[in-house]
């Protein structure tokens, strides 16, 4: 029996990433620890430097010196892959893990073809044939929805549009059929009518395939409309988790909820948005305590002097003492 | 139609870029020129102390709209009126419409002090006569926005994104105008940060009896923001009416997709039936009206004519064949 079938896509066990620079040492996430079933897709949201695509580029090995991870561990699909070294990762990225960023233009090659591309990748990962793995490449674009796969396949990606290039992308990260796919930001340069016909291709993709996504964004309401469950990051750390129904309707930690009011609804005008003063710290200057104090309208004494950690609930996990101990 | 009610009004706008390849390309390869037509027969008036919003994709020439009512460019054919300001200012052409730009990081700069970045208006404009007035000036208009008037011997680069926001917002007040142009102010910033600016400039609108063109591509933003919202397609508007007239009762065809397809956090739709296809190239426009590729209404007379403006059901215009005629 295979240890790896029965386990989660992607495990993290208290992930903590560090940058030492000139002026100390810059902790940039600090504790982080999630799960990924095979076929379900987690949203990880939270403003810019609040370290959700960090958290995307560890598992990818893919950190930018000279920032490294100081503890935790990583298990993709049930293999430990945080302590291998750099020839060993790049067997694991492509086969394991697939990813996706921001902007397809630059995630492309723009000398070859997009057979070619797709042709390298797989025969990388796989021991085809040259025919074979052009029939798997027309294959893989059929399955992200491109019209004409046949011709397409040789086309260069300056003539897709923004929306087929992403889905150029994503069958890219599917050519090594990993369990495992993040996708950093996928849909923020592509206009709304074409995001959500992008995310439904990637819900219906990890429902197929049975990968286990990780959903990296800004956008509550792209979290809404894909993710199952959903972990809220501030300042490095997780501090709301659980499933996407449970934290957009009833939100406990006070930035979460801060968060879900400052977003214009679509449904009914409000005459003011609630907004949360102030703004994320820099990694240099993370107040003591609780990391969100300044900002948070119920602080307690207690917040401005120790750290609250996740606390596991009936429904998901929660970082916060006002909401566990009513007064801090 | 002019009346004084209005602070702005445009007429048949059109602008045409020429984007053909240099001429000596086009001899050797016998291209002939092309032109880009940006914006196409636009017009809309926006009431004093109202905000209109044009909303649209990328390419769709909103932010063209933008350029040529703040006179960074110039219109092919077409007029912009302003209603007369309040007062004359001493110098140069009067300043009636001042610009608020998407990416605070690239629209200040690096430098300049803020406070020399905000004073700047204020002395070209010779609004104040010495400089103490100035500073003055400088430290209220800084209070206005939110921030300290201490702040005006720091750089720019001190400031986070939504601060810098500010300092925008500050120098766009300077020179007193009636009339504010917002490209996508908030669209670089965080949502927190971008509930903190909208809020201001909705508290501003109050104050100073300012009139906002509010341009975004985010309906939701668009919704709290405006009093009435003109969606474009490939430079012309497609549709126009009061907010909750458009919010309720869509009937242009292309308003019914952006709204569909756009995620909303109070009422997820997970499985919605997706239109297809994407907006075509503005170099290449469909023959009839642009939007009939995409178009489930679709019918002969679409891919043959342009549909033109006409009253909407329910007050406001719409350029469809098929909408429901009043």
């Amino acid at each position: 029996m295979n240890p790896a079938s029965h386990s989660p896509a992607l495990e993290v066990k208290g992930l903590s990433v560090e940058f030492p620079t000139r002026r100390g040492m810059l902790t940039a996430l600090s504790d982080v620890s999630l799960t990924i079933a095979r076929g379900e897709i987690l949203g990880v949201v939270g403003e810019s430097g609040a370290g959700k695509s960090m958290t995307g580029m560890a598992v990818l090995g893919l950190l930018e010196p000279p920032g490294r991870v100081c503890a935790g561990e990583i298990h993709i699909g049930g293999k430990r892959t945080d302590n291998l070294d750099n020839d060993q990762m790049e067997s694991v990225r492509g086969r394991m893990v697939g990813a996706i960023f921001q902007d397809p233009l630059t995630s492309l090659n723009p000398l070859f073809s997009v057979g070619q591309q797709l042709i390298e990748t797989i025969r990388l990962h796989s021991d085809r044939s040259r025919a074979d793995a052009r029939a798997h490449g027309i294959h893989l674009l059929k399955q992200v929805g491109i019209p004409g796969a046949d011709e397409r396949i040789d086309h260069y990606p300056h003539q897709f549009s923004g929306g087929m290039r992403q889905r150029v992308v994503i069958a890219l990260a599917l050519a090594g059929n990993p369990q495992l796919i993040i996708a950093d930001e996928p849909t923020t340069a592509l206009d709304v009518s074409i995001q959500a016909q992008i995310t439904t291709l990637l819900r219906r993709l990890c429902r197929e395939q049975g990968a286990g996504v990780m959903l990296v964004t800004h956008d509550m309401g792209i979290i809404a409309e894909t993710a199952d469950r959903v972990a809220v990051m501030y300042a490095g750390r997780i501090i709301e988790i659980g499933s996407v129904e449970d934290v957009l309707a009833r939100p406990k930690h006070p930035y979460t909820r801060g968060l879900m009011g400052s977003i214009p609804a679509l449904g009914a005008r409000v005459e003011r948005l609630t907004q949360i003063d102030g703004s994320m710290p820099r990694l240099n200057a993370i107040p003591p305590g609780c990391a969100f104090n300044p900002r948070c309208s119920a602080v307690g004494p207690r917040c401005l002097k120790a750290r609250p950690v996740l606390v596991p609930e009936a429904q998901g996990a929660v970082a916060c003492f006002i909401h566990h101990g009513g007064v801090a | 139609m002019r009346s004084s009610e209005n602070a702005l009004e445009v007429d048949q706008l059109t602008r045409v870029f020429d984007v053909s390849s240099p001429w000596l390309n086009r001899m050797i390869e016998r291209k002939p020129k092309r032109y880009l037509r940006a914006v196409q027969d636009v017009t809309f008036t926006v009431q004093k102390g109202r905000c209109l919003a044009l909303v649209g994709e990328s390419g769709c020439g909103k932010s063209t709209v933008a350029r040529l009512v703040t006179g960074l460019y110039d219109p092919t054919e077409g007029a912009i009126v302003f209603a007369p300001a309040r007062k004359g200012l001493r110098i140069g052409r009067p300043m009636e419409a001042q610009m608020i730009f998407q990416d605070p990081h690239a629209s200040l700069n690096p430098r300049w002090r803020v406070g020399d970045i905000v004073a700047e208006p204020i002395r070209e404009f010779g609004l104040r006569d010495t400089a103490e007035e100035v500073d003055v000036r400088v430290a209220d208009l800084l209070k206005i926005v939110g921030l300290s008037p201490d702040d005006s011997r720091r750089y720019p680069h001190e400031f986070s994104g939504g601060q810098r926001q500010r300092i925008s917002i500050a120098r766009a007040l300077a020179s007193e105008p009636e009339f504010l142009v917002c490209d996508e102010p908030t669209s670089a910033l965080d949502v927190s940060v971008q509930a903190q600016i909208l809020n201001l400039m909705r508290s501003l609108q109050d104050e100073l009896g300012l009139t906002y063109l509010f341009i975004s591509h985010n309906l939701a933003v668009v919704r709290h923001m405006a009093d009435r919202i003109a969606v474009m397609y490939l430079g012309r508007i497609v549709e126009e009416a009061d907010t909750e007239a458009l919010f309720g009762d869509p009937q242009h065809p292309y308003t019914q997709l952006l709204l569909q397809t756009i995620p909303d956090v109070a009422a997820p739709n997970r499985d919605r039936e997706l239109m297809g296809g994407e907006p075509p190239s503005p170099l290449d426009p469909p023959k009839g009206c642009a939007f009939h590729p995409r178009c489930p209404l679709a019918a002969d007379i679409c891919s043959r004519e342009a549909p033109p403006s006409r009253d909407r059901h329910g007050g406001g215009v719409v350029a469809c064949h098929m909408a429901p005629s009043t």
